[in-house]
């Protein structure tokens, strides 16, 4: 067992790590927004870091792997932010404790004004 | 060693199943249908290399590119611009 496949195989570990701590984080957060970050950040980087490390322990697949990781860090914040749009748009509202801190409010009505 | 990882694997998809199921929004459901997506083409990656077939990584970028349209396409729909 090669030094390339040794550090390959932390990245598994560590790619599969931040992808259980994702899906925990989506177990236990509030609202929608925070669930949405937890399931975007953590979830990317694990696959990203299970893909490129398959690709280092097995060295004939290394290019096809970069390819998956690269698309899925490009694709996966693309549909997550198409998420959050949507369902602001849809007329889902932040947790917050205090009221009045839903800063986008007045931007979003503003700008609905102006394309009327 | 990769059985570990699946099974650890398995146990996040029950989380994201559990949120998919409850939550209480559209909204919800959608988050746990790409993060379930998401964990599955690493597990079909990791597929690929406990049964050392090289097709595993094929049909995960596949289902990588097909998880990533429909998933803005249901947002596209929440958004009501469909």
């Amino acid at each position: 067992m090669g030094v390339v496949e040794i550090i390959g195989w932390v990245i598994i570990v560590i790619g599969v790590a931040f992808l259980f701590l994702g899906a925990l984080g989506l177990f236990r957060m509030p609202d929608v927004y925070s669930r949405m970050q937890t399931a975007t950040k953590s979830v990317t980087f694990g696959t990203m870091g299970t893909i490129f490390g398959v690709g280092l322990v097995h060295p004939e697949w290394f290019w096809k792997t970069l390819i998956i990781a690269v698309f899925i860090a490009i694709s996966n914040p693309i549909s997550s932010h198409a998420l959050a749009r949507g369902s602001y748009k849809m007329g889902i509202r932040p947790f917050t404790k205090e009221e009045n801190m839903d800063d986008l409010e007045p931007v979003v009505e503003k700008s609905e004004d102006e394309e009327e | 060693m990769i059985l570990y990882i699946l099974i650890v694997l398995g146990l996040a998809t029950f989380f994201v199943v559990h949120r998919g199921l409850k939550g209480p929004t559209p909204s919800d459901r959608i988050v746990a249908l790409d993060n379930i997506t998401s964990i599955t083409t690493a597990g079909l990656v990791l597929l690929g290399l406990y049964f050392n077939r090289y097709i595993y990584i094929d049909v995960a970028l596949i289902y990588g590119v097909l998880s990533f349209i429909g998933v803005l396409t249901l947002a596209r729909y929440l958004e009501g611009g469909l």
